[in-house]
């Protein structure tokens, strides 16, 4: 297991989402949830601490290959979110992810905290501040009108050509 | 290249010019802006107010960039006594169409050092910004208690 308090938030990103802690934590945690809000990614979670995290690509292969570190339904999520590049652990060391979910009134705020247990550039960071707002702006969405944004993601340019450039083969 | 004080991205189901009209129509910011009545006549070198609903101005600047319906930018501080050793710092926001979507960055930079704005400003518009995002796809802003955001814990 690994030790969370060696571990800096890199990229925090809140949002509020009128639902309920319940429907999001659904929303964070469900394969079938996850596939609309999420490029077709699919979320499958162990839901208890040291199950497998695991987020599958729409062809299946096997994107995220992480551990759940702490589960408190509906309230807090810690999971390792290791991308399944390889040499990408090796080089960037794991990537832990927390969702925070808490009553705020009538509507729900959500907070996204990404933290790395060693400094990481711009550059490597580049993808989750790309990635993140649009995933869980359409998760919104989803939750809010009952279907998501149909967000064109281009690739993450500048985050794979940082990790190519450390002789990470990216895909 | 380093990153600005704060950014915030968020992706609306929307146009450009009804996004450009949101954040400029003190009427409809009143709707989501926890009841700000933002005040200007949007040209270079204007002033910039919040007006809440007793006729009080809570925040002032001056507009800085308006080219509708891509970018904006205003300066702004908060007037009372907690921010004091605070200076307007500029707040611009992009615009940019993305299929039927519009991607909206605000980057909030130039924060006095030790200032009280930079924190809560980073408290509020997460708020505001997706009360904005639920109007406009839903038609009704969020029921968001301005205690629960925590403005200046």
């Amino acid at each position: 297991m690994i030790d969370v308090d060696t571990f800096t938030p890199a990229i925090v990103y809140t949002i509020y989402i009128a639902s309920t802690p319940e429907k999001v934590w659904q929303a964070l945690t469900s394969a079938e949830f996850s596939r609309q809000y999420f490029f077709g990614f699919a979320v499958e979670a162990e839901l208890t601490a040291g199950g497998s995290f695991i987020v599958r690509a729409p062809d299946g292969s096997l994107h995220i290959d992480g551990e759940v570190i702490a589960c408190d339904p509906p309230r807090k999520l810690t999971v390792t979110w290791n991308v399944n590049w390889p040499g990408l652990v090796e080089a960037l060391g794991p990537t832990l992810v927390t969702y925070e979910i808490e009553p705020a009134g009538e509507s729900v705020r959500l907070t996204l905290i990404e933290a790395h247990d060693r400094p990481i550039s711009d550059d490597i960071l580049s993808g989750g501040r790309q990635g993140w707002p649009a995933i869980l702006s359409s998760l919104k969405s989803l939750l809010e009108t009952g279907h998501p944004l149909a967000v064109k993601m281009a690739p993450p340019l500048r985050m794979l050509a940082a990790l190519q450039a450390m002789g990470i083969t990216t895909p | 290249m380093s990153q600005p004080d704060f950014v915030y991205v968020t992706y609306i189901e929307t146009t450009p010019d009804k996004l450009w009209h949101a954040l400029t129509d003190g009427d409809f910011t009143e709707r989501y802006w926890f009841g700000v009545r933002l005040r200007s006549d949007w040209k270079v070198g204007s002033s910039f107010e919040m007006v809440h609903g007793d006729g009080t101005v809570s925040d002032a600047g001056k507009i800085v960039e308006v080219d509708p319906p891509r970018r904006l930018a205003y300066t702004f501080v908060n007037l009372s006594d907690t921010y004091r050793n605070d200076l307007p710092a500029l707040a611009t926001f992009e615009l940019e169409p993305h299929g039927k979507l519009v991607k909206l960055t605000l980057t909030h930079e130039g924060f006095a050092p030790g200032g009280k704005m930079l924190p809560a400003i980073s408290r509020g518009w997460p708020a505001i910004l997706s009360s904005l995002k639920s109007l406009l796809e839903t038609g009704r802003p969020l029921e968001i208690p301005r205690a629960a955001i925590k403005l200046e814990s």
